[in-house]
């Protein structure tokens, strides 16, 4: 990991309280792949990447994003860094109170003085990447789950990011609407060139689209390599993971790749 | 030798007292943070219009009812008292005192802390555990200008036009049972004038500007530091409530004695 990442974090540590979550991740983000951080339940990998746009802030270690060291940036210097990075939630986090389309134009609207032809033009271009065309006018409780993450995904290109973080997006879905959001994953980065971060433990997803896979557990990162080295790894932590032994993995997404490992 | 506080209950009372401590310390942080919001970019004038709306227009309808009903019974009481002592032609200035000095500004802060408070840690709350309040950080925006500001300005200027007309009402709802036990409409109005001035009116008034800023950071704070799911909404809403009811109570002590000594 010696290679400059677009993120990279070096050594970080991080505790709720008693709960020691993080103990030295170091994470090498390379520009325009596609990252996964795999792991179960209570890995760290969640917290690992709210890290990557500030949300948290690490007790010890640092944190860079294109180059810069972003460990301690106040809340109004981290905002020229979040402007750089979208950030798709596990729950999605649409506005309640804001229709599809005041959800995809809110950056916008605080980052972009456009006229609203404009912010209108974007949102639509947004919404027609992630296939849900027409859908402005309609509430985040008038959507599906599937449809939700999607906006969310929109909501997260919409001021054309150079990282997309993606937290769980595919947890509580069904696997057609699982396997749509792993094309979408995938043909973003195709088409924008963006560095993607997807945090899951949906080990399907993870092959379908990974350039580089990591594997975290009890806070430390125990393996990383490309899908095929993770698949014929002899660490004793990947084969228990692929094999869905692990704690917290789901498993009818593991079936097929634990015969592969 | 067994000590006599096991060491369980002193490091639990630790506790409590550094979680006071840091609530204090959050809260402060939050103040300083929503003064500074305020010279920043983007200032939400359409969610203070809105918030105003919302929280003080809406309010109005169960001001007035409080207000009225305050009136009337503290008219009531007076009236009955004060004919035993052959005195109730001072009814008037007793109701309008009380209303305009303390029930007038307590009870409509008190009602707005029960209704918006509660609304305010509701809201922000439920939106803290979906993670909208980290969507908003995640967006380069400030959830203290999108949350806590426009909340905090319609409050602090709303609370004092709302106990002006709870001062009305409660006036009003005095003139209503006094009436009926022999005092003219113009005797009582012409007492209450005579007794109110402009000094005890804005005395109650310029309290609740400070009722209503706490009202509102006491629940945007409650809200923003929201944990554990809709269990922890519920909890965290009803902590704002007693909170900022029992803040206003002491603050209206210390603001009263404050304003008398000045």
């Amino acid at each position: 990991m010696s290679e400059t990442g677009f993120i990279e974090l070096r050594g970080v540590h991080k505790s709720f309280g008693a709960n020691h979550v993080l103990r030295g991740i170091d994470v090498t983000i390379r520009p325009s792949e596609i990252f996964t951080m795999l792991g179960g339940s209570g890995s760290g990998k969640s917290v690992s990447l709210k890290h990557m746009i500030g949300l948290l802030h690490p007790d010890r270690g640092c944190v860079f994003v294109a180059g810069r060291e972003v460990t301690d940036l106040s809340e109004e210097e981290w905002v020229d860094v979040r402007r750089r990075i979208g950030f798709v939630f596990q729950g999605a986090a649409l506005f309640d109170s804001l229709s599809v389309y005041e959800n995809v134009a809110y950056g916008l609207r605080e980052h972009r003085r456009w006229p609203e032809e404009r912010v209108t033009a974007r949102v639509a271009e947004c919404l027609e990447a992630v296939g849900l065309e027409d859908t402005e006018w309609l509430m985040p409780a008038e959507l599906s789950g599937g449809m939700r993450k999607r906006v969310g995904v929109a909501r997260a290109i919409a001021l054309e990011p150079e990282a997309i973080l993606y937290d769980e997006p595919t947890t509580g879905l069904d696997p057609a609407n699982a396997g749509r959001i792993g094309e979408l994953i995938r043909s973003l980065q195709e088409r924008l060139r963006v560095t993607s971060v997807v945090v899951t433990h949906d080990l399907a997803l993870c092959f379908a689209i990974s350039h580089r896979v990591a594997l975290l557990k009890d806070g430390h990162l125990v393996a990383e390599g490309s899908v095929e080295e993770m698949r014929r790894s002899r660490n004793a932590d990947v084969r228990e993971f692929l094999a869905g032994r692990a704690e917290g993995v789901s498993a009818p997404s593991t079936g097929e790749t634990a015969h592969g490992a | 030798m067994t000590s006599p506080v096991p060491v369980s209950r002193v490091a639990a009372l630790g506790d409590r007292v550094l979680a006071l401590l840091d609530d204090f310390g959050g809260f402060g942080l939050l103040a300083a943070r929503t003064v500074r919001s305020m010279s920043r970019p983007h200032f939400p004038w359409r969610a203070v219009l809105q918030q105003f709306e919302s929280t003080v227009v809406r309010s109005t309808s169960i001001v007035i009812l409080t207000a009225l009903f305050t009136g009337m019974v503290l008219a009531l009481q007076t009236v009955v008292s004060l004919t035993r002592f052959g005195a109730k032609a001072y009814t008037g200035s007793f109701v309008g005192l009380a209303q305009v000095l303390e029930l007038g500004p307590v009870l409509t802060a008190v009602m707005v802390s029960g209704r918006v408070g509660a609304g305010i840690t509701a809201e922000i709350g439920s939106m803290a555990v979906t993670e909208q309040v980290d969507a908003i950080r995640a967006l380069g925006a400030d959830p203290v200008q999108k949350l806590v500001l426009p909340r905090v300005l319609a409050l602090t200027l709303g609370v004092p036009l709302l106990t002006i007309l709870a001062d009305f009402m409660g006036v009003f709802g005095g003139l209503v049972i006094a009436t009926q036990y022999g005092i003219s409409s113009n005797f009582y109005v012409q007492t209450v004038l005579a007794t109110v001035n402009l000094e005890n009116f804005a005395q109650g008034v310029t309290k609740t500007f400070f009722f209503g800023w706490t009202i509102a950071m006491v629940g945007c704070y409650r809200g923003l530091t929201t944990e554990g799911g809709t269990v922890g909404v519920g909890r965290a809403t009803t902590q704002a409530v007693v909170t900022a009811s029992i803040s206003v109570f002491i603050l209206d002590f210390f603001l009263s004695q404050l304003m008398i000594i000045l």
